[in-house]
Order: structure tokens, then C-alpha cells, then sequence
């Protein structure tokens, strides 16, 4: 058995290309699906355009001021701005400048603040009956996926561009509650400062003219003086009220399955799993059919080797060289995501058993394909589907449907590998099951490949 | 029953014996106790039409195939066996070739043994070659050298000339007729009537599973003459033999 790993090692080694494309392809892929999950949507390039008048991007909210293109900085940070060139053009014009920006592709969507934005958006501080400012957002609905995209992503930066003005409206409110029960001084425009009594101040007046009134008439005083500390009492309880409506409601999470593993953990694992999957699955099918495509294979069986012997040849050929590339591939991601080092022996421990269960598998594939080429294609065409079904949510098919996939998935080693890479690698959950899950299914592909390549060879 | 020499009667003296070897797939009855026997140094040619079952025989002698019935005198250990299509590693040299085999064959010298099979073979300047870049001709010689690694008294070659241009068949011939000088028994199928009248000493005619003949190539001629029929070749011999049995 010996001489026959030996060989199989030099021919892969005087096949550069096949070796190449047998890592480069799996880990590839793999990196981009880990990247796909763990990396957010870049910032969407969004056409901007404010067609308020310089002079008039200045706003009094309260005693303060807030200056338009400073606010637009904050508001939208989330997405890369596209400048609209509107020098010399009328507002008309500059909208079109925009929806030209879209249209051509330079924009997913084009973000337009009207020439009243700031008047509205003042006035929603005094009894202006003007209404709300409106932005208008415009965007190409050409790709329904990219549509969703643009209108998930606008309405968040939305709703967090509203809750921040709310909180601003709300200390504006506060501020004159403030003054109404304690007093002070308001500048209103044209009269400028204007001192305000306010009902505590108002209380003390009143108190202090009761005890000049006859007995007789204290009792109508004693009326205002119960209604001013009523008044301030209740308006003192508005500030939580009030304070309340910037969150009405707040969210506490709680994980009741699975560990605590970080999305760019366990994107490692995802692709460190992937990776060996594909490795391990193409080298053991592919090194089994090889044997028959020279016709070796018949000279091999009569005496030479066993045949359980040739499988686990074959099998443990494929373990190697994958483990190997995946542990090369753990120590290259630990250089950009935090890996727990001293856990390393648990990973060696995880990768050995999932590649003894994917090399298994390989050798039951390689057993029914006469030649290298089908063994592949079937490799890739059974890997996939069952990858991708390993992770398919709970709760984003129907119950039933969720359990025929959680049954399929445990038939094959993905699911029980990505399990044990993830209690290896970030502690999140036991290692035995997978462990044993994962030696289970070796043995019964071990007997699968050797019933087969009696049945087939 | 063969007609001509039967196989009890060369049985003290083989190197190989088969008798009443049965082998089915499913309902079909592929080999219906065929028996034969090779003395040694003996070139001994299997013929027959497609279908007959002379791959299958020969896979049974090489210990591929399980015989449903019947014995094999040799374990597959004891016999070399060379597949109708070249089986090695085109990735490997031929040396590298013999070597593998070699150890697998738990040769006692592998590297001596290497350099006699290149020399026997006449492939000692075309060593350090990949198999992949030999002609048919030089591939199927190394295919028959991997089966001459274990020194084995008897070879079988199913069908060793199969594809391979005429030049390249002589070759070929010419090495093996040297190693049944050499005291080897060598056992073989072909399709060529020709090689098989030239070469063997003696001939097994297999039809649908039947040994219908097993003798020398003119007394297969002689046969046809006695049942009335007429030819001018081992070729004409052949089909008229088949012929008046139905075939």
C-alpha cells in the first residue's frame, strides 16, 4: 500500500495543472462564499442632489442651528454620494442630471432634496400647516433583486436619518416645556428676547398675593395655585414620555440555539469545510477511477492489493493532501481573523475525522465511475446541492420541508464537518457528536465503496 | 468435450490446467465448462468469434473472475497476466513502471529485476520515459514485462496485438515466442487467425462458451477435411469447423 500512496503522490506531483486547479478551485470558491456571507453590502452609490438655495440651508430648530450640508454629511453616511453637476442649471434640470446618473449606471438610485426641504422641515417646529419636507428618491427597478437592494437600503438610512431629527425635535419640545414650567428667556423673532414667567414662578406670585387676599377670596386663589402645581407635575412626567417616542420599543436578543460564534468565525469554518469537502471528494474519487482508467486496477486486485486495501489507500491519499491544504488554509485566514491558536489541536482532530468521512464518500463515488472525468463531474454534482442544503436556514422553508432537509444533510458529511470546524475552531457547541457523527458516516461510505467496486469493478 | 487431444490427457505434464470452468452473468451462461491444458514452454492460441468467452476465460485464469464451477491447477499468484489493454501508469516512467510492480509483486531484487525486464524487453534506452509518450508497440511490451515480474512459469495475454500496426505485432511476437523459449507457458486470445496458425502450438476454438476445439492449427484443418469440407488457410479451416457445428 505503501508504494502505491508513493505513486499516487508522484503523479500528482507531475501534475501541476490538475493540482493547481484541484486547490485553487476549492479554496476560491470557498473564500468568496465566506467573504459573501460575512461581508456587508458596500456602500450603494447614490446620486445626490439638494436643490435648497445656499442661503437658505440654514435651520432654527429651537435655539439651534443646523446647517443643511453638514446634515446631509451625517444623514447619508451610509451611502457614496455621486456628484451632480447642477452649475448653471435649473432645478428641473439638475433632477434630470440626476435621473441621468441612474439611468446611465453610475447610480443604483438618485436622492433628491427639494427647494422647500428646510422651510418644511422648519415649520414642523411652529403651526405652519405646510406639512412634512419630502425627499424623492428614484431608482431602476430593471433588476427586481437590485430594486429590493436600493429600497431596503434608502428606507433604513431613512429611518435613521428621521429618528435622528425626532430627537432633535424632541429636546426642541422639552426645551419648551422647560420653559413653561420653569421660565426663561425665548428669542422670538422681531421682539427678540422675551422673558417668560413659567408656572413655578407663577406658583410663588400667586402664593405669596394669597396672603393678602381676604379669607373669603383665597379659596378661588388656592384653585390656580392647585391647577399650577398639577400643570407642572404632569408636564414634568412629558420629558420621559416624550423621550420615549424616539424608541418606543427596545430589543433584547437572545440566542437560544447555537454558540456565540461571529459571523467572520464561522465564515472560516464555512470555507475551511467547503475547501476539504472539494479536496478530499475529487482526490479519493478521482485517484479510485484513475486505477481503472490505466487499467490498473484488475492487475492491482488479483493478489497485488486487497481491494478494501486499495480503498483505504485511496481514501487516506485524499485525507492527507486535504488536511495538509487546510491547515495551511486555517494558519492564511488566522492572519486576518482572529483564530483561537490553542484550540489547534481540536482542529487537527475535527479535519482529520471530516476528511476520513469526505474520503470515504470519494472512494464509494470513484468505485462506480469508470473514468477520472465522471468521477469529478459527479463529485461536483452531488457536493454542491448538499452543501447548499447543509445550509439552508430553519425557518426559511416550511417545517416539513426543513426536516427533509436536516435528514438528507446528516446522510452526508458537510453539515456533521461544518458543525465540528465550528466547535473547533470558535467553541461553539460539542465536538464528540460531530466527531461521531462523522466516523459513523465513513464507515458505513467505507462499506458503501467496497460493496461497490465489487458490484461495479 | 473439445474435439482433438483432450486436456486429461496433457495433464501430468502441464504447466496449466483448467477443467469444467462455469461462469454465468445472470441467466446467460458465458463459459460452459470449458477445460484446457498448456505444457510448458507451449504457445497455446484461444480463438473464436465475439461473444465467445475467451476474455472471460482468461480473466478466470488470471484470478480477475470467480469461475462459477470448475478448478484452476495455478493460483493467480502463480500466473502472469498481461490485460488486452496496456495497464500502467502514463504518468510513471517505464521504469518507474516495472519498479512499482515490482514491489508490489514483493520481488526479492526489484531494481535487478527492473534492469533484466528493460533489457528483455529491449527498452533500456527508453527508461526514464513517461508510458504515456511509447508507442502502442512499446506500451503493450512494457504491459507484458509488468506480467513477467513475478517469473511466473505461465502467461496470459488476452489479446496482446490487439491495435497495434504490423511492424509493432511482429515485435511483439517476437518477444514472446522468446519467452516460450525460454520455458515459459504462455496462454493467449486473439481475433487474428493468422497469428494464432503461426504462432501457437496448439489452439482452443471457443464458441458461445464451448470449447469446441483444442489441438494443433492442422489438426483443425485435418478435422474440417473429415467432415467434408474444403480450405485453403487456417482462416477457412476455421470458419468451416464453425460452420458445420451451427456457429
Amino acid at each position: 500500500m505503501r508504494w502505491l500512496l508513493l505513486k499516487d503522490l508522484r503523479i500528482l506531483r507531475r501534475s501541476p495543472g490538475l493540482v493547481a486547479l484541484l486547490i485553487l478551485y476549492p479554496v476560491v470558491l470557498s473564500v468568496l462564499i465566506g467573504f459573501a456571507l460575512s461581508a456587508g453590502p458596500d456602500k450603494p452609490k447614490v446620486a445626490f442632489v439638494s436643490l435648497v438655495p445656499p442661503e437658505r440651508g440654514e435651520l432654527e430648530l429651537g435655539n439651534r442651528k443646523l446647517d443643511l450640508s453638514s446634515y446631509e454629511g451625517t444623514l447619508f453616511d451610509a451611502i457614496d454620494p455621486v456628484p451632480v453637476d447642477c452649475d448653471g442649471k435649473s432645478s428641473l434640470q439638475c433632477r434630470q442630471a440626476a435621473i441621468d446618473k441612474v439611468e446611465s449606471g453610475a447610480a443604483i438610485a438618485a436622492l433628491v432634496i427639494p427647494e422647500d426641504f428646510t422651510d418644511r422641515l422648519g415649520g414642523l417646529q411652529t403651526l405652519a400647516l405646510s406639512g412634512p419636507p419630502t425627499i424623492e428618491v428614484l431608482y431602476n427597478a430593471d433588476d427586481p433583486v437590485k430594486a429590493a437592494y436600493v429600497e431596503d437600503t434608502i428606507k433604513a438610512e431613512l429611518r435613521d436619518a428621521n429618528l435622528a431629527l425626532t430627537t432633535q425635535f424632541t429636546e426642541i419640545g422639552l426645551s419648551y416645556l422647560d420653559l413653561i414650567v420653569s421660565g426663561g428667556t425665548v428669542d422670538v423673532p422681531v421682539l427678540r428676547d422675551v422673558e417668560l414667567l413659567g408656572l413655578k414662578r407663577a406658583e410663588e406670585i400667586v402664593e405669596r398675593a394669597r396672603r393678602d387676599v381676604p379669607p373669603a377670596r383665597r379659596a378661588e386663589l388656592d384653585r390656580v395655585i392647585r391647577f399650577s402645581e398639577l400643570a407642572r407635575e404632569n408636564l414634568d412626567l412629558s420629558g420621559p414620555l416624550l423621550r420615549s417616542l424616539r424608541e418606543p420599543i427596545r430589543i433584547e436578543q437572545e440566542a437560544l440555539d447555537g454558540g456565540s460564534t461571529s459571523l467572520s468565525s464561522f465564515a472560516v469554518a464555512l470555507a475551511v469545510a467547503v475547501s476539504l469537502m472539494f479536496i478530499t471528494l475529487l482526490l479519493a474519487a478521482g485517484a479510485l477511477a484513475l486505477e481503472r482508467e490505466e487499467n490498473a486496477f484488475a492487475r492491482l486486485v488479483r493478489g497485488l492489493v486487497s481491494r478494501t486495501g486499495l480503498l483505504v489507500e485511496k481514501a487516506g491519499l485524499a485525507a492527507i493532501c486535504s488536511l495538509a491544504i487546510c491547515l495551511l488554509m486555517l494558519v492564511g485566514l488566522g492572519l486576518f481573523v482572529d483564530l483561537d491558536w490553542a484550540r489547534a489541536p481540536l482542529w487537527v482532530v475535527a479535519l482529520t475525522v471530516a476528511t476520513a468521512a469526505f474520503g470515504a464518500l470519494g472512494v464509494a463515488v470513484g468505485a462506480v465511475t469508470r473514468e477520472v472525468r465522471a468521477a469529478s463531474l459527479l463529485c461536483v454534482m452531488l457536493s454542491l446541492p448538499l452543501a447548499f442544503l447543509a445550509l439552508v436556514p430553519s425557518g426559511s422553508v416550511a417545517p416539513a420541508l426543513y426536516d427533509v432537509t436536516r435528514a438528507i444533510s446528516a446522510l452526508f458529511p458537510f453539515r456533521p464537518t461544518l458543525d465540528a470546524l465550528d466547535a473547533a475552531l470558535n467553541d461553539s457547541g460539542g465536538l464528540a457528536a460531530p466527531l461521531a457523527h462523522l466516523a459513523a458516516l465513513a464507515l458505513a461510505f467505507g462499506a458503501l465503496a467496497r460493496l461497490a467496486l465489487r458490484r461495479f469493478a | 468435450m473439445a474435439e482433438g487431444s483432450s486436456a486429461a490427457s496433457t495433464a501430468t505434464q502441464a504447466a496449466l490446467v483448467a477443467e469444467g470452468i462455469v461462469k454465468r452473468f445472470g441467466d446467460r451462461e458465458a463459459l460452459r465448462g470449458v477445460s484446457l491444458s498448456a505444457a510448458a514452454g507451449e504457445p497455446v492460441a484461444i480463438i473464436g468469434p465475439n461473444g465467445a468467452g475467451k476474455t472471460t476465460l482468461l480473466s478466470i485464469l488470471a484470478g480477475i473472475q470467480r469461475a462459477d464451477a470448475g478448478s484452476v491447477s495455478r493460483s493467480p499468484r502463480e500466473i502472469g497476466w498481461v490485460p488486452q489493454q496496456a495497464a500502467l501508469y502514463g504518468k510513471l516512467t517505464v521504469a518507474e513502471n516495472l519498479r512499482l510492480f515490482a514491489r508490489l509483486e514483493k520481488v526479492a531484487e526489484p531494481e535487478a529485476t527492473v534492469a533484466e525486464m528493460l533489457e528483455l524487453t529491449g527498452l533500456a534506452d527508453r527508461a526514464a520515459d513517461l508510458a504515456a509518450e511509447l508507442s502502442g508497440g512499446n506500451r503493450q511490451r512494457v504491459n507484458i514485462a509488468i506480467g513477467l515480474l513475478g517469473r511466473q512459469d505461465v502467461l496470459l495475454l488476452d489479446e496482446p496485438t490487439a491495435a497495434l500496426d504490423p511492424r509493432q505485432r511482429e515485435r511483439v511476437w517476437e518477444f514472446v515466442l522468446g519467452l516460450a523459449a525460454r520455458g515459459t507457458t504462455v496462454v493467449y486470445s486473439t481475433h487474428d487467425l493468422q497469428e494464432a496458425a503461426r504462432h501457437a502450438e496448439r489452439v482452443i476454438v471457443l464458441a458461445d462458451g464451448e470449447a469446441l476445439f483444442e489441438g494443433s492449427p492442422v489438426a483443425l484443418g485435418e478435422t474440417v477435411e473429415r467432415e467434408g469440407g474444403s480450405h485453403s488457410d487456417f482462416e477457412e479451416a476455421f470458419v468451416a469447423f464453425l460452420r458445420h457445428r451451427g456457429h
